[in-house]
């Protein structure tokens, strides 16, 4: 675990510099989690990393394997915490598709609303503290990252009105949803909205009209188009990379193809292309929650209503590989049934993971102050990435 | 490339290949093609997203080593697997392919035990280095303590 893998040292051609072996983390306030980096320095400049993780592995694999398909959509939120909607999610559609449950049209739609404002829920904590991580020339240091909080509190408000929970929702269920949408939710749910729309132009104008921002983002970390590609990077990364996958697109499920939105791409690769990306994705999935609650059918909320026992659920034998667009990119679910009340094999396709891989081939190059910048602009949730 | 063309390219180049499905396409084939076939995947096919390499452990049957690619542009998406037989935990890597497997076998290796020949720096990922065992296993039990304890 201490030593430096030779895959990942990069030599760059220095005379007369010695060279220094740096630790970050694993509780380095900018990880975000809990991650230790192992950085050879030389001077200012990073030449290898050595990226330590498992921290937080509880194998949820193994634990998947212990659990009926009732049950484990409450413990697959805690893979992506900072999203557990959309983690949930990849589990009860792999199960649905296994079983060909059919999911009515409303409860697709719930699904839809509770995703995408999960989306931007976990894209304003992902501004706030890459603004917060870049210090203090942004707006004062804490002025972003306090808006951002405050603009997801509404929205963990409403998920808690919703489910009864702020963080870990266990919302989703095999073949609907578990709640219906409370009486004035509805209402609600379009105020924050607006509000929400209305402040992501304010964030813009403060990032974008700074300098400084510009100066630490543009050209920083960039990923090319093959890399991008090479490593399994998704989400917004590979889409400031000019790649354009996007789930809801490739493979539309649950309805999404209903909807009017669009999917951003830039071609930079950099810091700076995944921020833009993500600044459009918080307005394009307003857009998506604005439209299904205009256009939110009447109708049961699940297909397999009076859920008496966790064991209920009988998934025949098969598998499945089930993706969804999580905020991160593609989270996805392989699952393997063999008939009785718990899968036989599930595999976690953590998008952070993935994600977070890239660091070795991007980081060799830059300054030690850049790889919190390229760190936050990866945005890793750690219990994804170690699950 | 439509599914059909890639269906009978598969065929004509790998006779041993069994392809089926669409949505992703599930194709086994030997595990000594393992590395050919994925770099005719990624450059015939232009299958250049890696999503994901994992196993399965069939017991008696042995370990199966799966993985995720995609062609993202034209929507291709392809489930590999590979059975590697009755004891055998040695599979060709596919680092000189895909930059991406390089962190995927290692969690692999950390979970099944399972060697990629080929693969620059195989240790444990996940768990720390002084763990025993590999617990994706099923002759790992999941009700019983496993020191070293933290």
């Amino acid at each position: 675990m201490s030593t430096i893998a030779p895959s990942t040292r990069v030599e760059l051609d220095y005379t007369g510099s010695e060279r220094l072996t740096m630790n970050m983390g694993p509780q380095h306030p900018s990880a975000h989690g809990v991650f230790r980096a192992i950085l050879t320095l030389e001077g200012e400049q990073v030449v290898g990393i050595d990226a330590v993780i498992g921290y937080l592995h509880r194998c949820h694999e193994k634990l998947a394997e212990t659990l009926t398909y009732a049950q484990y959509p409450s413990i697959a939120s805690k893979t992506d915490y900072v999203a557990a909607m959309t983690s949930e999610f990849a589990y009860v559609r792999a199960a649905a598709m296994i079983g060909k449950i059919e999911v009515p049209k409303r409860a697709q739609y719930l699904r839809v609303i509770a995703a995408e404002l999960q989306r931007v829920a976990s894209h304003l904590l992902w501004l706030g503290t890459w603004c917060l991580d870049m210090g203090g020339a942004l707006g004062g240091g804490a002025t972003v990252f306090l808006y951002c909080i405050r603009e997801r509190e509404f929205i963990l408000d409403l998920f808690e009105s919703l489910v009864g929970a702020r963080l870990l929702y266990g919302f989703y269920q095999v073949g609907g949803v578990r709640y219906d949408l409370p009486p004035g939710w509805a209402e609600q749910c379009r105020e924050t909205v607006d509000f929400i729309d209305r402040r992501i132009g304010e964030y813009e104008r403060m990032l974008e009209d700074n300098p400084f921002f510009l100066v630490r983002t543009q050209g920083v970390g960039v990923i090319s188009r093959e890399l991008a590609q090479g490593v399994g990077i998704s989400g917004p990364l590979v889409r400031g990379s000019g790649v354009n996958y996007d789930i809801r697109r490739t493979e539309p499920y649950s309805s999404y193809e209903d909807f009017d939105f669009r999917v951003p791409v830039e071609t930079g690769g950099d810091c700076y292309a995944r921020y833009r990306v993500r600044m459009v994705e918080f307005r394009e999935s307003l857009k998506i929650v604005r439209q299904a609650l205009d256009r939110l059918p009447e109708g049961p909320i699940s297909s397999r209503p009076g859920l008496k026992s966790v064991a209920q659920i009988r998934i025949p034998k098969g598998e499945a590989y089930a993706r969804v667009e999580g905020a991160r990119g593609e989270v996805g679910c392989y699952l393997i049934a063999d008939g009785s009340a718990k899968p036989y094999r599930m595999k976690w396709r953590g998008a952070s993971f993935s994600n977070l891989a890239i660091l070795p081939h991007i980081i060799p190059g830059h300054k030690v102050a850049d790889v919190v910048a390229i760190m936050g602009s990866v945005d890793p949730v750690f219990g994804e990435v170690d699950r | 490339m439509t599914l059909d063309q890639a269906r009978t390219l598969i065929a004509e180049r790998f006779p041993g290949a069994q392809a089926a499905g669409d949505s992703p396409m599930v194709v086994t084939v030997p595990a000594d093609v393992w590395v050919p076939f994925a770099r005719f995947a990624k450059e015939t096919l232009g299958c250049w997203f890696f999503s994901f390499l994992t196993a399965v452990d069939w017991k008696e049957e042995g370990l199966e080593v799966v993985a995720k690619i995609d062609n993202v542009d034209e929507k291709l998406s392809l489930l590999v697997k590979t059975r590697l037989g009755p004891g055998v935990s040695a599979c060709p890597s596919l680092t000189g392919v895909y930059r991406g497997a390089d962190w995927m076998e290692r969690e692999c290796y950390d979970m099944f035990g399972i060697r990629f020949e080929g693969h620059p720096d195989l240790r444990r990922i996940l768990l720390g280095d002084d763990w025993e065992g590999h617990p994706l296993l099923k002759s790992y039990p999941v009700d019983a303590p496993h020191p070293p304890f933290r």
